[in-house]
């Protein structure tokens, strides 16, 4: 008697990725969709997308979905919330949405503790619009924007979001995690379970900075990225927990 | 002692040829399939020695497009 140890979750749609080969955005659609299998709140969850290459996300997610101009998913997201307090709201952002044109966003759904859960997807680099630099992007790292790789006389230092958030009250659950390896994978699928469930416990405010690759911008094979990123993301954006109420721990 | 003996299953048209299922096996038997082209233009996934399979499902894990289905069978 064989058992299913691993089928396609119920939390998306049929529809295949859009994303490059490699792209690790289908890892994290994947483990966001499966928590909310898990949780059981297919049914009441609404998901907001950004703007950058997840854009479709709204395809992918099988369940109420809405779409937020660049960098405004957690201020649509707070309005839903309000209006439907019993439903479980999402954003699923990127680094160029979230760290840079939605920094006020995110800073005051966070500030305001919003009972939303978000998962911003961080790889240091703007991805649709070609791989410009980002606030995220490494000292030294290539971007067309910076040919000669980020100078931080001129740039500044990348921006450790996480860091930042959790030095605010509202914000109840703040944790990095990443998806360059399969344990690693499990363990960022907790933490995503675990920021939802800060959500449905009525906490208030939850994100999970996941960080991922972008193979085709960084000018690398997808196997080369997860070890990119593991060798240099890493030792810069230091993986755990940087908050989390005791119900949940 | 109870050995795992696993299957995985390739929905191959949905492979887009990243090879990171290659780096997560244990055992190194996911290899890119040079010998055939799926209908995105990929040479797709594939395993051709699955008695060796332990049905960790680690490729399915670390693939982005939900491309692997595993099964897992425990014999005595």
């Amino acid at each position: 008697m064989s058992t299913k140890v691993f089928e396609r979750t119920k939390g998306l749609t049929k529809k295949p990725f859009h994303y490059c080969p490699g792209c690790t955005h289908g890892i994290i659609h994947r483990l966001v969709g499966e928590v909310l299998e898990e949780l059981g709140v297919l049914g009441k969850a609404i998901g907001v997308a950004p703007v950058g290459c997840s854009v479709f996300a709204y395809d992918y997610f099988n369940c109420d979905m809405h779409e937020a101009a660049h960098g405004r998913a957690p201020a649509v997201a707070t309005g839903i919330k309000r209006v439907h307090p019993d439903s479980v709201v999402f954003t699923y952002q990127g680094d160029g949405d979230l760290a840079s044109i939605g920094t006020a966003e995110i800073v005051h759904a966070a500030h305001r503790g919003e009972k939303i859960t978000t998962i911003f997807v961080n790889n240091a680099i703007y991805g649709m619009t070609g791989g410009q630099m980002a606030p995220t992007t490494l000292i030294g790292q290539k971007a067309t924007t910076a040919p000669l790789g980020r100078d931080e006389a001129h740039t500044g230092k990348p921006l450790k979001v996480s860091e930042m958030l959790s030095t605010i009250d509202g914000a109840k659950f703040v944790e990095r995690v990443s998806v360059h390896n399969a344990a690693n994978i499990r363990k960022a699928k907790k933490a995503i379970k675990k920021a939802f469930e800060v959500q449905l416990a009525g906490e208030g405010f939850g994100i999970v900075e996941v960080l991922s690759t972008c193979p085709t911008n960084w000018g690398m094979t997808p196997t080369e990225s997860l070890k990119w990123l593991e060798e240099n993301m890493i030792p810069y954006y230091p993986l755990g927990n940087f908050r989390t109420p005791e119900e949940v721990k | 002692m109870a050995k795992a003996k696993g299957k995985v299953i390739f929905k191959e048209d949905l492979c887009k040829g990243c090879e990171l299922c290659t780096t997560a096996c244990p055992v190194n038997i996911v290899v890119m399939d040079k010998d055939r082209i799926n209908i995105k233009g990929y040479h797709p996934a594939t395993v051709k020695e699955m008695d060796k399979c332990i049905g960790c499902g680690n490729c399915a894990t670390i693939c982005p497009d939900v491309v692997i289905e595993v099964e897992r069978k425990i014999e005595k």
